[in-house]
């Protein structure tokens, strides 16, 4: 793999000038690109991201119907009159049974649909697990070259394990509503590792303050401090999602931890939604003093470096003619008896290893 | 990935004031259950909210449902904003009560095939899953 600007082909060429004149088309056409790895998606990432980083990233996680995306359309309204561009790009499960999907996050933003100053993209799964698709990173990354200041991120929300986020964005607020159960049932969702922000939302249903009170008690608890007025010490522990270990480069999550706010809202009359916003200019401000927006960034920097090492290892690996052949070859050994899948693993990867050509 | 395993994305679009999108939402578990992305944003939109969404969301296909009676204005308003926007390559289909000269008509104005009342959903995936075959070819 040799990515370069000079490798764009004519159309992608083409496409890039006019992502860099802001056309909105060519940003859409650009994330197709990406999600769909056509051919030379990486050349064009490589040139775009090329200028460095600005946007903020917020993710938005929690069960279905908490109303995450009448949340991200509230925010998205806030930063808006603040004058900033607002990126969204909202992740909805690909259907195991026809591989299609029913994208319907937009329904809550419909009164952001011809801002131009917004850009709205659905994304189905398409089999991915984690809470994103398998690009949506990289398309949030389009969205940062492209100009926005500020991506807000929904993961898919139907209660799998949605650590990706982590590795996506530098805030996570998880939305939990008074009918998605206790407090228990979002320690054992695996929520309370990966939340900056709390926010019960539909508080204006009862129950919410009962769940606003268990929260804050399990924080206090899974921080070690039930018993004591000492503030809450929150590590979130990013490197444990991330493929490789960070070791020596990552800094020890600073002393001066943060607190994990609880908040609660009412996205559709607005209530609770300052301070939300608040929440999470909060959280700004204590990861740059930190220094864990570094850390965050060098960690996330890290799993996008290993994420496409491996995609293109595997992708080489299966596209090789000698590996094809050692495989044919291989189930025939393990069909007679002659070897075990370790066996054909291995000449596998010595053939791999051995032949180190160009790489494309 | 080569470009025919690719999923073919769908605006299922609902334009107008009338009040109700069950035909509108069974298109658009139809189309899911085809195999295709749809993108599903409500009721009541504007030719501007849909060609918005159309172009963010890169759809191969806009599949507008139109019962008002509107469909003369509202077919030819789409595609324009559409061209305008650059996506003059999306297959701009639908349904609702339109008279056969109607049909003719829009069809003359580049606009794909409408289907009358009661098609078969599977009828109108066949036509997309054509369309999106032959336009590849080009
Ligand atoms: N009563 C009440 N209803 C709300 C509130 N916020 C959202 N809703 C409603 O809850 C439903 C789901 O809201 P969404 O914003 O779509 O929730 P979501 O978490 O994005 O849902 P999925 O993406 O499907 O997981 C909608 O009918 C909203 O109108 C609230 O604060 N109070
Ligand atoms: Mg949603």
């Amino acid at each position: 793999m040799h990515v370069s600007e000079n490798r764009l082909s004519v159309t992608h060429t083409r496409l890039l000038d006019q992502f860099r004149g802001g056309k909105p088309l060519a940003l859409a056409r650009a994330i197709s690109l990406v999600e769909n790895q056509r051919e030379g998606f990486q050349d064009f990432l490589h040139t775009v991201l090329a200028t460095g980083s600005r946007t903020r990233r917020i993710g938005f996680t929690g069960p279905p119907g908490a109303g995450k995306s009448s949340l991200v359309a509230e925010l998205a309204r806030a930063y808006r009159q603040a004058d900033e561009h607002v990126g969204i790009v909202a992740v909805d499960p690909t259907s195991p049974y026809s591989g299609g999907a029913l994208l319907g996050d937009r329904i809550r933003m419909n009164e952001l649909a011809t801002d131009p100053g917004i850009f709205i993209r659905s994304m189905a799964t398409r089999g991915s697990l984690g809470g994103l698709a398998a690009t949506t990173k990289e398309v949030i990354d389009l969205m940062d070259a492209f100009g926005f200041e500020r991506v807000l991120v929904e993961t898919v929300g139907v209660g799998q394990t949605e650590l990706e986020i982590t590795a996506a964005a530098d805030t996570v607020v998880v939305v939990l509503v008074p009918e998605s159960g206790d407090a228990i049932q979002a320690m054992k969702a695996g929520l309370m590792e990966i939340a900056d922000v709390f926010v019960i939302n539909k508080a204006d249903r009862p129950g919410a303050d009962r769940l606003l009170r268990e929260i804050r008690q399990a924080i206090h608890l899974r921080t070690g401090h039930a018993l004591s007025d000492v503030p809450a010490h929150h590590g979130v522990d990013l490197s444990r999602m991330m493929k490789k270990e960070a070791t020596e480069d990552a800094p020890a999550p600073h002393e001066g931890g943060w607190q994990i706010p609880v908040l609660k809202t009412t996205a559709q009359t607005g209530e609770g939604v300052p301070e939300l916003l608040a929440a999470i200019v909060d959280h700004r401000t204590w990861l740059e003093e930190s220094g864990e927006l570094v850390r965050r960034r060098r960690l996330r920097a890290r799993g996008r470096v290993s994420d496409v090492v491996d995609r293109e290892l595997h992708r080489l690996a299966w596209a090789s003619p000698e590996v094809q052949d050692r495989m044919a070859r291989g189930l025939d050994d393990i069909q007679e008896g002659r070897g075990t899948p370790y066996s054909v693993a291995d000449t596998i990867l010595r053939a791999l290893l051995k032949d180190r050509g160009p790489l494309r | 990935m080569t470009e025919s395993d690719q999923k073919i994305r769908v605006l299922v679009a609902k334009p107008g004031l009338d009040g109700h999108d069950r035909g509108a939402k069974v298109i658009a578990s139809a189309f899911r259950d085809a195999g295709f992305e749809v993108i599903y944003t409500g009721l009541h939109q504007t030719p501007e909210m849909i060609v918005s969404a159309a172009v963010q969301e890169d759809v191969d296909v806009v599949a507008m449902s139109v019962l008002s009676g509107a469909h003369m204005t509202l077919f030819p308003r789409v595609k324009k904003l559409l061209d305008e926007a650059g996506a003059d390559d999306v297959l701009l289909t639908g349904g609702g009560i339109i008279p056969e000269d109607d049909v003719a008509t829009l069809e003359a104005q580049g606009i794909g095939r409408l289907f009358g009342p009661g098609t078969a959903t599977t009828d109108a995936i066949a036509y997309i899953r054509e369309w999106y075959a032959s336009r590849e070819l080009v």
